[in-house]
């Protein structure tokens, strides 16, 4: 707790600079300047990860100005704030493009946000960066996504779950929205698939925090694991009840495909001990980048305990993705960012990416990770490469039928 | 069906635990809290704090967080609500702001946070308790696993409904608050301080409050946010068992927590909540001031 007066004068000039600067309408400033948006809740209750995911991409455009900008310019990030509510998504989402004149938006964190801007996206040709792990069942020319679909978290998962886990029945649990729903989908095929069973399918508000009733389910179910797609703060109520009724992750595994590096903090470590997610980016990755990529960004947001996560790593690699597609076509405009960014390729802090030239998701390595009792993961399975992201994996796209190319969305696949 | 009874008992506990206070503040002033699951919140945090800055278990929590709910619901009365008796609506409103005030504080640290300073346990993100290991876990019962630590919120819920209701019916303090409850006018004319035992009866509330998030920070994840859904749930429970009546509390708050469990599950919880408020809704269409009110004069 140390009050620095320099630093509070400083911050506060600087602030009432910026509040100064569009009044005075600097033009040698706007003209040089590369600007872009990031449209993530500052406020409201999906503040508490979406602040983290903001900076992730500003401190990405802080390395990007450091190391000369792009095309030699550098980038100013117009920030605006989501609220946690769609509509206000889609108010500043059309702001941005319209006002600013911004082509490139990184931001949106659930997908309610995301749906409610993609039509001003699509209508006013602009990018949006969505860094999020989703439900797939999108197809969008004017969306880079860079989180994982379905495929890339569920198909080594699921079998690893029952061929080296030795589980066969599965109880899935979710909250009761969208992306649960469509994990649920692709889990049944990959369990069937697998030779294994699934003996209950069953949702709980979003937001919900009693369960009491859930956790005796799963007791009295049968079930030798659980595979739980819950998200939010419903995670911590959930894995805290289900140590305290004398469950254990040993002979009942929890094997979770949203549960992170931030939840496992917020609940103790100890709650979560001995359970699996299944991730692409896991804060644990001890490879010098990833060390590298720990450190700055604790410095950056100042907390010396800050943790690293899959969906933060991804807002993060994706503003150089941007970057190397501006600097690959030389132009700003939304079509010409399109085009340079298939096939684009970075080394992300947790691996290699590629923007898969079809769909314009990111290719991503899924890893399985097993929490510790220090509150970190242990990557206990990875395969080898990056796999292909495949957004409608659950209607039944393989990588030789695919659903989403680069024309758009075949429709009548979806039918069939 | 011990362990749904047990389920629908430990439901029913917490619904009791926040519905507490509010039946004693509405039913003796006529004040709709809405800052009353902020006061849960803060309690909540004073159980994390505690165990950051004093190294405090969850148990010597539970006085802390009544002590300091408690003056805080005093200053509330004193600064606010004192103005407004007698006006439903505005004590509403007024509350809420309270509550939407009180969010920020603990959101932004007290303010703190303008300045970059940061307070250890504060702020936006999420927090948690330890639990004492000799509440992890379950214990048999009848050959059912019965959970060690929802046992441990029953009890309490216990022992401060008992100390309510020897408060309120076993002491002059007691008497007083009764006889405002009945009709405050005459009250005063009988000599009660009318204003002075307002404001204890709202810290007293306030306090329970406090306790009740103590007792919630076990199970559930701490952040600003959380009080606000459960305000609704305490007044679901304090108008179907009747205003003021601390016996319709606790058994409108058994009943729906029961309702809760068994619909939940046959079927799930989703539905189980909205069955709840069907009943809710049957309750106060047929005995419009709930199931043990006194006889309006």
């Amino acid at each position: 707790m140390v009050f620095n007066r320099r630093e509070f004068l400083k911050t506060a000039a600087t602030a009432s600079a910026a509040l100064a600067l569009p009044a005075l309408g600097s033009r040698a400033f706007a003209a040089d300047a590369i600007k872009v948006g990031a449209l993530y809740s500052q406020t409201g209750g999906l503040s508490v990860a979406e602040k983290l995911l903001a900076n992730g991409v500003m401190m990405a455009v802080a390395e990007i100005n450091a190391a000369g900008g792009v095309l030699g310019r550098p980038v100013e990030v117009v920030v605006e704030d989501g609220a946690s509510d769609p509509k206000t998504f889609s108010e500043k989402a059309s702001k941005l493009i319209l006002k600013d004149k911004i082509s490139t938006v990184f931001g949106c964190h659930t997908s309610a946000s995301r749906k409610a801007v993609l039509p001003i996206f699509e209508r006013r040709g602009a990018m949006l960066f969505y860094q999020t792990h989703y439900e797939g069942f999108e197809c969008s020319r004017n969306v880079v996504y860079s989180g994982a679909v379905p495929n890339q978290q569920l198909s080594n998962y699921i079998p690893w779950i029952v061929e080296k886990l030795g589980k066969k029945k599965f109880f899935i649990v979710g909250s009761n929205y969208v992306y649960p729903r469509e994990m649920a989908k692709v889990s049944k095929k990959l369990i069937e698939a697998a030779g294994a069973e699934w003996v209950a399918d069953e949702y709980l508000e979003l937001g919900h925090s009693e369960w009491a009733v859930m956790v005796s389910k799963i007791k009295e179910s049968g079930a030798d694991v659980v595979l739980s797609n819950v998200v939010g703060d419903s995670i911590i109520a959930f894995y805290r009840e289900f140590k305290n009724q004398g469950l254990s992750q040993e002979v009942l595994p929890i094997c979770a495909t949203v549960t992170s590096e931030i939840e496992i903090a917020a609940m103790g470590a100890e709650y979560a001990a001995g359970s699996y997610t299944s991730f692409p980016y896991f804060m644990s990755i001890d490879t010098p980048a990833n060390k590298s990529f720990i450190d700055r960004f604790r410095t950056f947001v100042n907390d010396p305990k800050a943790v690293t996560y899959h969906s933060l790593e991804a807002a993060y690699f994706q503003v150089f993705l941007w970057k190397q597609a501006v600097e690959k076509s030389g132009d700003l405009s939304a079509d010409a960012i399109r085009a340079g960014i298939r096939g684009q390729t970075y080394e992300a802090p947790g691996g290699k990416v590629t923007t898969d030239p079809d769909n314009l998701h990111c290719w991503l390595t899924p890893r399985i990770g097993q929490w510790q009792a220090d509150g970190q993961s242990k990557v206990v399975d990875a395969y080898p490469a990056p796999i292909k992201p495949l957004p409608y994996s659950a209607y039944g796209e393989t990588e030789n039928n695919l659903f989403c190319t680069s024309n758009g969305l075949d429709a009548a696949k979806l039918k069939g | 069906m011990l362990d749904i009874l047990f389920i629908g008992l430990s439901l029913g506990s917490i619904l009791l635990l926040v519905a507490l206070g509010l039946a004693i503040t509405y039913g003796a002033m006529g004040v709709i809290n809405m800052a009353h699951g902020e006061m849960v919140m803060i309690g909540a945090y004073v159980a994390v704090l505690s165990g950051i800055w004093l190294k405090a278990s969850l148990l010597l929590a539970i006085p802390l967080a009544f002590v300091v709910t408690a003056l805080l619901g005093l200053l509330i009365e004193r600064v606010v609500v004192r103005r407004l008796y007698g006006r439903l609506l505005d004590t509403l409103l007024a509350t809420w702001g309270i509550a939407i005030l009180l969010q920020q504080a603990v959101r932004l640290e007290f303010g703190l946070s303008f300045f970059g300073i940061h307070v250890e346990g504060l702020g936006a993100g999420l927090q948690n308790v330890a639990v004492p290991a000799y509440l992890q876990g379950t214990f048999r019962l009848a050959g059912a696993d019965i959970n060690a630590y929802r046992t441990f919120i029953i009890a309490v819920t216990a022992a401060l409904t008992l100390a309510t209701w020897f408060i309120l019916y076993r002491t002059a303090a007691g008497m007083q608050v009764r006889a405002i409850i009945r009709n405050p006018n005459m009250a005063a004319a009988c000599g009660i301080d009318v204003k002075r035992v307002n404001a204890m009866t709202f810290a007293f509330g306030s306090g329970l409050a406090g306790v009740a998030g103590v007792m919630m920070s076990g199970f559930k994840t701490v952040f600003p946010d959380m009080g606000t859904t459960m305000v609704v749930d305490g007044f679901m429970v304090v108008v179907t068992g009747g205003v003021g009546s601390l016996f319709g509390t606790i058994l409108s708050s058994g009943l729906l927590g029961e309702i809760n469990a068994l619909v939940a599950i046959g079927t799930n919880d989703i539905l189980a909540r909205a069955v709840v408020f069907g009943v809710v809704i049957l309750v106060i269409l047929v005995k419009p001031s709930g199931l043990f009110s006194f006889k309006g004069r």
